[in-house]
């Protein structure tokens, strides 16, 4: 357990109801800052629910959460500014070019529009896009558009970003480019949170994982430390022994 | 929420509303042919319409504004049922951008397209030899009442759009309502000539009443006391229209 000045998100207790279905169960976690945290679960199970309460989205209905520093619920805006957020949707304009997704986005954040300009310049260097920025968005491959989308959702220096499923859709080897860049973002100081059903990408990025099944927190460690504990080779195994699930016939 | 704050919003909100109109060249020529449409076409087709002042043309050209103005607004709002069925408005939402500013940027951007559009047909009607009674002045009154009137309809749509869950619903309860109130406001035939029914109908209409105001500039001059009930009577369809789409969009924004 961290200490909670080291923290980038405290979880308290979380729980949130939509109606008379508990999709998040007293979740208890922290995120130290400057890791890399994944929320592993089947479809279902609260990782979404999860982040969207941390980006002040949904109010939880009991426990509390800080993101940055900030409560959710009693300071959602202060948050909001301190956050990035990559969604599962896409959340580029198709009809804007890669450069004008860039400057709406750093409008949208409060950035004048020279500062505007220039953070997105910097951000497509650093995402190898600088030589697309006058394309329409709707002309990219399915790999770039998602790397636009991380560098928009850069634009306000955010010190937690949260990537829901960064790589579904992405064959082999725009997923492999893509993790590189979440590591680039990550060695630049940038807590990251992601959510994932691939235990590859979990292996691969996090340094540590919390295992989310039927809105409960089962497991949270590293993944290596996971799999001694649960005495298994792979996360897999650590996975469906946390979440007592037996292999697929 | 600063006064910086929400210029640096509509800034780029705005902007994004109309690079996306000029990407879609098409839309582009719609907008612009569109109002020519109406003022050849109905010009045309009721030229022996016993209308006061005997010049079919001169007034229907009030219609063909407000038309113009109640069409576009009707359909604007559909842009953020895009948005919200996309995920991009969920994802401006996580942003410290104010929620007002998603909304009232689309009311600006609505304004200035209706408002050009009924500009051109003040310039082509007038090519036309349609002249203004109340002169330059009152062209820029008449754009000014229809903006009024357009910002009531746009809040309608707005409540649609945030209540509705998919653009295939959207576009046939318009189209349902479009027709129909047009022909029941006095934008093509004088009240006069209307059946009982159909005259009480037209006289609830907001669009009868916008058309009024701008008939009497084109074609009789300034009527300070028409067009101050008219002001009047439109600020009250505004203001219930914004209720009703605040409390839609509210619930649509959760």
């Amino acid at each position: 357990m961290t200490s909670s000045a080291d923290a980038a998100v405290e979880v308290s207790g979380l729980t949130k109801d939509f109606g008379t279905t508990r999709a998040l169960d007293e979740a208890t976690f922290d995120v130290a800052r400057g890791e890399i945290f994944g929320l592993l679960g089947p479809n279902g199970a609260g990782k979404t629910t999860t982040m969207r309460v941390l980006l002040t989205l949904l109010k939880p209905t009991a426990g509390t959460a800080r993101v940055a520093g900030h409560d959710v619920t009693r300071d959602p805006v202060a948050v909001r500014e301190r956050v990035g957020w990559v969604p599962q949707e896409h959340t580029v304009d198709p009809l804007l070019t890669v450069m004008e997704n860039m400057t709406f986005m750093g409008g949208m954040y409060h950035l004048a529009p020279a500062a505007a300009r220039h953070r997105a310049a910097e951000l497509l260097e650093l995402a190898g896009l600088s030589g697309q920025s006058d394309k329409v968005a709707k002309v990219l491959s399915g790999g770039t558009r998602r790397k636009l989308e991380l560098a928009m959702s850069l634009v306000n220096v955010p010190a937690v970003l949260f990537l829901d499923e960064p790589t579904v859709g992405l064959d082999i080897a725009a997923r492999r480019d893509l993790w590189a860049y979440v590591r680039q973002i990550s060695q630049q100081g940038t807590t990251i949170v992601l959510t994932t059903h691939y235990l590859e990408e979990a292996d691969a990025l996090c340094d540590r994982v919390a295992i989310i099944d039927r809105g409960r927190i089962q497991a949270t460690g590293a993944p290596g430390s996971l799999k001694i504990t649960y005495q298994a080779r792979t996360l897999d195994e650590v996975f469906l022994a946390a979440t007592g699930q037996e292999l697929a016939a | 929420m600063t006064v910086s704050n929400l210029w640096l919003e509509h800034r780029v909100l705005f902007g994004r509303w109309l690079a996306r109109l000029r990407r879609e060249p098409l839309a582009v020529v719609a907008l612009l042919a569109q109002p020519m449409v109406w003022l050849v076409l109905f010009g045309h087709l009721f030229t022996k319409m016993p209308v006061p002042g005997g010049d079919y043309l001169r007034f229907m050209t009030a219609g063909a504004v407000v038309m113009t103005t109640f069409n576009g607004c009707l359909t604007g709002g559909v842009e953020l049922l895009f948005d919200r069925e996309s995920g991009f408005l969920v994802r401006m939402l996580a942003a410290p951008a104010s929620r007002v500013s998603l909304v009232t940027s689309r009311f600006m951007y609505l304004t200035v397209i209706t408002g050009a559009q009924g500009l051109i047909i003040l310039v082509a009607a007038w090519v036309m030899g349609v002249r203004y009674a109340s002169g330059i002045g009152g062209i820029a009154a008449c754009l000014a009442i229809g903006a009024l009137f357009g910002a009531g309809i746009t809040a309608l749509s707005m409540a649609l759009a945030f209540s509705l869950r998919s653009h295939s619903q959207f576009f046939p309860i318009t189209g349902f309502a479009s027709l129909p109130l047009t022909f029941a406001s006095s934008a093509l035939v004088p009240l006069a000539l209307m059946p009982g029914w159909m005259r009480a109908v037209a006289r609830l209409n907001p669009m009868t009443y916008a058309i009024g105001a701008l008939r009497e500039l084109i074609m009789t001059g300034w009527q300070v006391e028409v067009l101050a009930s008219t002001v009047g009577a439109l600020l009250v369809f505004d203001i219930c229209c914004v209720a009703i789409a605040t409390t839609a969009i509210r619930r649509g924004m959760r």
